[in-house]
């Protein structure tokens, strides 16, 4: 039972991380249709951006925390600028090459001006903490995650729902050029889609850079290949979707490790994978396909 | 209020309006009738800027050539499109918001918010209802009301009666012939040229992208002569 209460937790963080990446994904690409794997390297430049300034600067969290969020939703959104707008009306592979071409550019930028090697970065002692809940151990890490997520999630459903512009971000994902018709700027909203896409790789940055302890050149490549079969299994385009995935592919990440033998750990990923293959038999356009979420009269 | 000269809409090499000039006066009703591809909504299009187009559009005396979707929405254009186009994963109430987000009136626009709710009761009572489980008249109400809440100068209105009950049709006529006397500047896209004719002051007629003739309602009398003539109908 105790063992089980340890995994559940383990299972919750891995999800929150991979929910919070997938819904940023997710929250561009229903609006542009953009599947956007320049992602990655917008947590790795918040990852440098805590390695350089930890540095240089200050050690103090809450100050380069908030930089890592600044940094991370000031890159996205400089890319969507200079990158994404002169694409925005261009096909949906047009946006796919353009991301990927981003992604490699940015990669070789980090190898160029920092290194192929780890750089140490600077660690949040309070990330670093464990305390015992009776018998289960518990870390900081997995706690703090988890609870940002949440509140992130609550965050982005407030703003969503609430805010003008937040129901504008909707109407887009459904009929961009009739939010346009109502006068709303499509900058407007596309820039705060690739900045509330930023706010969440800068969050899950943050603990990212708790566990792994410094970066490197690719090191959002594999947490955003991750994230994109949650919102595959989500749904692509629904943001319910990218949490739902992003919390079901953890817990069968660590699921699959607690059930298979340790002989057999080497194949936990292509087991974890079969599990989504089957899934998606199940469901071929995701679990909460926008469609379906949205509840359409057809 | 709205002049159009000389105007042409092209989609890549294919030609959908040949030079047409069209006048909308202050608080008049327009109606452009015409057959299916005959360029209606194409020349909608050109005025609420979702299609490229050469010529002279003006709202105003003011030239529109260099205005964006969104500007031309703020400068006063407003267009129900075709289709009605709701966003059908908002609620009816967040939709009517969409159309007065750009307006800072708040209170006025909460207002008129009601009003349109009372008017349009079955949209009062699903007021936090997802608007894509609406059936197609409460939609195009839905449209219509969120077209009027940005206060436009000049109402474009494209086919509002497609697909609809006779009805609801008449619903829709009759909402278009109040908001006429109210002082509204319209522009009509129909197929249904009875209706259109009874609720416009002045009508052109649009075939294979020219304007083929003009006039008061009266020139058309009921309209059953021009359906024939679009319809190809011969007595």
């Amino acid at each position: 039972m105790d063992y089980a209460a340890q995994q559940l937790l383990n299972a919750l963080s891995f999800g929150a991380e991979y929910a919070l990446i997938a819904l940023g994904l997710a929250i561009v690409f229903s609006i542009m249709g953009l599947v956007n794997f320049a992602h990655g390297e917008v947590i790795a430049f918040g990852g440098y951006s805590l390695a350089v300034i930890g540095t240089v600067m200050t050690a103090s969290p809450i100050f380069l925390m908030a930089f890592v969020l600044i940094a991370c939703v000031a890159i996205s959104v400089a890319l969507e600028r200079v990158a994404f707008r002169t694409v925005r009306n261009a096909n949906i592979t047009t946006g796919l090459l353009t991301a990927f071409g981003v992604s490699i550019i940015l990669q070789n930028l980090y190898l160029l001006l920092g290194s192929p090697r780890p750089i140490p970065a600077q660690q949040f002692i309070f990330l670093a903490k464990t305390f015992n809940v009776g018998p289960i151990q518990v870390s900081s890490l997995q706690v703090y995650e988890t609870l940002a997520t949440v509140l992130a999630i609550i965050g982005l459903g407030l703003f969503l729902k609430r805010s003008n512009l937040g129901i504008a971000m909707r109407a887009a994902s459904r009929d961009f050029l009739m939010v346009r018709l109502c006068g709303i700027r499509a900058n407007r909203v596309v820039a705060t889609a690739f900045a509330i896409s930023g706010l969440l790789a800068g969050l899950a940055c943050i603990f990212i850079m708790a566990r792994r302890g410094s970066v490197t050149p690719h090191m959002g490549f594999d947490p955003v290949l991750t994230a994109f079969i949650a919102c595959v299994l989500g749904g692509f385009g629904s943001l319910p979707g990218a949490v739902l995935g992003g919390f079901i592919l953890g817990f069968l990440e660590v699921g699959v490790l607690v059930l298979l033998p340790q002989s057999a750990g080497g194949l936990a990923q292509a087991a974890v994978f079969l599990v989504v293959a089957l899934l998606l038999f199940w469901r071929p356009d995701g679990i909460l396909t926008p469609t379906t979420e949205k509840g359409d009269k057809v | 209020m709205l002049e159009i000269s000389g105007l042409r809409v092209n989609y890549g090499p294919i030609e959908a309006v040949h030079g047409i000039d069209l006048t909308v006066g202050q608080g008049g009703c327009v109606a452009l009738l015409g057959p299916n591809g005959a360029g209606k909504s194409s020349t909608l299009a050109a005025v609420a800027g979702t299609a490229q187009y050469s010529g002279r559009i003006t709202l105003d005396g003011q030239d529109l050539a260099e205005m964006i979707v969104e500007d031309r929405f703020r400068a006063g254009i407003s267009l129900a499109p075709e289709g009605r186009r709701i966003f059908s994963n908002l609620s009816v109430l967040e939709n009517l918001s969409m159309g007065a987000a750009t307006r800072k009136d708040r209170d006025a626009v909460e207002r008129e918010t009601e009003e349109w709710l009372s008017r349009f009761p079955i949209l009062g009572e699903r007021r936090h209802q997802s608007a894509g489980t609406l059936s197609g008249g409460e939609q195009q109400m839905l449209t219509i009301a969120r077209s009027l809440l940005g206060n436009p100068k000049i109402l474009l209105l494209d086919e509002p009666s497609l697909g609809l009950a006779p009805k609801i049709i008449a619903q829709i006529f009759d909402l278009i012939e109040d908001l006429r006397r109210s002082g509204m500047t319209i522009l009509l896209v129909e197929q249904n040229v009875g209706a259109a004719i009874k609720v416009s002051d002045h009508i052109y007629v649009l075939a294979n992208g020219v304007i083929t003739r003009e006039g008061d309602g009266a020139d058309f009398g009921d309209g059953s002569d021009l359906m024939n003539e679009l319809t190809g109908v011969h007595g």
